[in-house]
Order: C-alpha cells, then structure tokens, then sequence
C-alpha cells in the first residue's frame, strides 16, 4: 500500500563510522553524523561521541535505541560511583560495565561500541566492544558499517606514537573516507580529543578544506554545532 | 476477601491480552483486525522565545478515514507538550502514564519540570517494551534552561534536534524546515513555517489531513491552537438540482377513465 511509510517501522539505527586512537597523553574519537531510519535519514547532525564521564566517551554504533539506553545506564551508574568513592573512574570500569551489558544482553541488542578515555592509572586508553560482547584494549579501532572501508587506510596510515595533531588528522581523513564509501555513514566528521584537561570537541564539515564553506552562516553551520 | 478484591481491579498499565487473540486468529488462518493508525503528520521547532508544535488532524484505519478532526497535540505538563505519530491508542496511552508520573515528579521536586525528564521517561518506557508501543513523538517544552524538542522513536532511541518532523508526513515536512528553517526566528515567523510543514504533510501525503493544531509554548505562557486552520474547508454547494414545478413543457395530455373494481370474500370466523 503506498501510503503506509515502512521507515516509520523500523527500527532507527547507526549505520555508522566511528573511531578511536590513542596517544600519549589521551585518546582521540571520531564519528560521522548520520542517524538512518530504513532509506530515511532521520537525523542528520547526530552526536554519537557520547559522554559517560567528564573524561571517558563512548562512540555508538548498532541501534540508536539501544545504545543509548546502555550508554544512559552506564553514565548514570559511573557518576554514582565517582560520588560514592570521591574518585574519577577508570576507563577500563566503564568498558567493562559497557562489557557486561553488551554480553550478558548479546541475543537482545545491536550494538557496537567503543569507549576511550584518560584516567591517572593508565593515561588515555581505547576499548572495543563488538557485536558479541567481547573486550579488548587496542591502540586504534574502528568500527561501524563504514569502516569496512577503511582497514586499508588505517592499516597503511596507523603507526604508534602519533602526536595528537596527527592523530586528529588521521581520525578526520579516514573518517571522511568511510562516510565517502558507505551510503550509511554521512554529514559532519566530529571528533573529540580526551586528555587529563578533559575534553576538546572539533567539528569537520563535508567539504574540500574541512571547514563550512561560508563560515559562520548557513543554518547547517548552525545545527551541527 | 481484600484478595479477592484486589484480583478484580483492572491491570495498571498496557495490557497485552489481545495480543494472544490476535495471534490465535492468525494461525486460525483470519486477519486480526487492524489498529487505529494516525498517518500523521507532527513537527516541532525552537524559535527566539520557545517551541512551536504542530499536527494534522486525520486518523486512519487501513484505508478508511476514521475520524476527520483528531487531536495529536497531548499534554505532559503545563510547559510540556508533546506530539503522537503511529497508533492512536498507543500514543495517547503513552503520553497519559507520563504526564501523571511528571506531575507526581513536580510535586514531589516542588519545582516545574523539564523537558528532559519527559524525554528520558518516555524514553526508558518505550526502550522497556522494546518497539511494540506504536509510538513515534515529538516532545516540546520550556523550562529554566530554555526551549528544547526531542525527536523520540518507538524503539526508544532520542535525538535533540532544533526541528523535528515524525509521522508518514514528516518528508513533507522536513524538506519545507530544510528549505527555510532559520536560527532565532520570531513567533510569526515560526508559527507559519510550522503550518507550512504541516500543510505539506496535509496536502502530499495521504496518511495525513484535515486540519492545522499548533501549540506554541513560550517561557511562562502556552497557547493551544486547535484547528488553528481549516485546510480542508468543505466547498459550499452553488446550484441544487431540484427544478422549479413547470420547468417541464407538458406537450401532450390524455385523459382516460379506469374502472377499478373491488370483490369482498367474506371469511367467517372461527369459533371452535
């Protein structure tokens, strides 16, 4: 029947690009802006550089509703904690909260996810969680349906000891790879640059230069920031 | 006894009882019958001083127009309002649970609520019943920290956006927010840019119709505005087929006489 829309049906998902790097020094994230609903992009400036913490951040990828909720459960739960012991978590405690749920849940969710941060144990840190609930530290992982794309890139391009510029440089081009290859990955690069000051958020626009194309002006300007 | 009592008060909450009917008729080879589905179209934007919501007014049963002036435009709290897409009863169902809870919240916060709270309420009990509450929102409010709209899907995912469209109408209505869609605009202003949208939704989409409600709340005040315009007006009819009594030229009369008559049988009744 043509005037039942399927889309408004299924389920709004992440069809993602999402990404993180560490450093010495903190960590650098990295996502695009595209929230799909079926054909529809149902948001076009989505943030999936989530906060857990001041300095621990997770980047989303799987269902919206799904990730969000374990993220919003997982904030909520790791400020309680720092309120209880009067001390800053650690990134490894949220992965590993984020861990449980993924696992424990892994029949009933669809979520991929990645959480970094800085913590004064062990400096900045990247945990991956994929589909089936398993953790594992990595100086750099991608994830997301866009970065199949991109394991070339990050192979050839990836080499410990990046400074941070460089880091930010090789999260925004291979970001803006994926998002060029995958239908499902689009709008903005956003990046996030965690370190023991806390966090530096970026904004990457689509075009040549990375910068909007008549800065300041525009309401795309505006909604992405 | 106090047992038996509390075993006949109703279910609180959804109940799912028809669900296993449904199923039953299913496998029975029969169609359950269908929910009321508002194939809508509902918007919500933030402008200089506050948001303006939006809805059509039509509900559908499958193909059928079921009712031709809907309200879609549900209250939260007297600063919240909030948008339903999907099935009618789902949304207002939905919309009715938190507005209780978030006005027990005010008077137990002693403060005016926010437009968070609604957003992470609605959100944590659409997550719970994982996509099978019908309900596509679009969430709007004042509160001490500013204007804001959530977008909320029925799976229980949230996205806040400065405008937003839901419903089977909101490509309609997002490419007219896409087109002119500006930061700070004044209350004229976005009051028309909403009844374009949703007229968009009226008129080019078929799920959506009838009527224009907008609801604009600003800092201290809330003007509902049902049936803010009749899209739909019915068209008055100009000329009537009835004719006058000799519009009709008698060309030609005969007149003939007819006998008619009329044989009585008398039934004699019975006595036994």
């Amino acid at each position: 029947m043509v005037y039942e829309m399927d889309f408004t049906d299924t389920p709004v998902s992440t069809g993602t690009t999402i990404m993180a790097v560490e450093f010495d020094g903190g960590v650098v994230i990295g996502a695009d802006s595209r929230t799909s609903s079926g054909p529809y992009v149902a948001n076009r400036v989505t943030d999936k550089l989530t906060r857990i913490t001041d300095k621990i951040y997770c980047c989303r990828s799987g269902s919206a509703a799904d990730t969000q909720a374990i993220a919003d459960i997982v904030a909520y739960s790791l400020n309680y904690h720092e309120n209880q012991t009067s001390k800053d978590a650690l990134v490894f405690e949220a992965a590993s909260e984020f861990r449980n749920y993924c696992y424990n849940y892994r029949d009933s969710l669809l979520a991929g996810i990645i959480v970094a941060g800085w913590d004064e144990q062990r400096g900045g840190q990247v945990f991956s969680i994929p589909l089936g609930g398993m953790l594992t530290r990595e100086p750099c992982t991608i994830g997301g349906s866009g970065s199949s794309f991109i394991y070339g890139y990050v192979r050839e391009h990836f080499h410990e000891g990046m400074s941070k510029e460089e880091c930010v440089k090789f999260v925004k081009t291979a970001v803006q790879h994926a998002i060029y290859h995958d239908g499902s990955s689009g709008g903005v690069v956003r990046v996030g640059i965690i370190t023991k000051e806390g966090v530096e958020r970026r904004l990457f626009y689509n075009t040549e230069s990375g910068e909007s194309e008549i800065s300041g002006t525009g309401s795309s300007a505006i909604l992405a920031q | 006894m106090d047992l038996d009592l509390a075993r006949n008060l109703p279910h609180a909450g959804f109940n799912f009882d028809n669900c296993k009917r449904n199923a039953t008729l299913l496998s029975g080879g029969f169609k359950p019958p269908t929910t009321t589905k508002t194939g809508t179209t509902i918007v919500g934007i933030i402008y200089k001083d506050g948001v303006v919501l939006g809805a059509d007014t039509r509900a559908t049963e499958g193909p059928i127009v079921s009712d031709k002036n809907c309200a879609k435009i549900h209250y939260l709290a007297k600063n919240i309002y909030c948008c339903g897409a999907g099935t009618a009863a789902d949304t207002e169902r939905t919309t009715d649970i938190i507005s209780s809870q978030l006005e027990l919240h005010r008077l137990s916060t002693e403060r005016d609520v926010r437009v968070v709270a609604a957003n992470t309420m609605l959100k944590q009990m659409l997550f719970r019943y994982q996509g099978h509450i019908s309900a596509a929102l679009v969430l709007g409010g004042v509160d001490k920290t500013g204007p804001h709209i959530y977008c909320i899907h029925p799976h229980g995912s949230s996205d806040k956006l400065p405008y937003a469209t839901m419903g089977s109408g909101s490509l309609a209505a997002m490419s007219v927010f896409e087109s002119r869609w500006k930061p700070d605009m004044s209350e004229k202003e976005a009051k028309l840019l909403v009844r374009d949208a949703i007229a968009a939704g009226i008129f080019n989409d078929l799920g959506s119709g009838s009527n224009v409600d907008l609801c604009v709340i600003r800092k201290d005040s809330v003007e509902y505005l049902r049936n803010y315009e009749l899209a739909n007006k019915k068209g008055e009819r100009q000329l009537d087929y009835r004719f006058d009594i000799g519009a009709t030229r008698v060309l030609h009369s005969t007149i003939s006489d007819m006998n008619i008559t009329e044989r009585i049988e008398v039934v004699p009744m019975e006595t036994s």
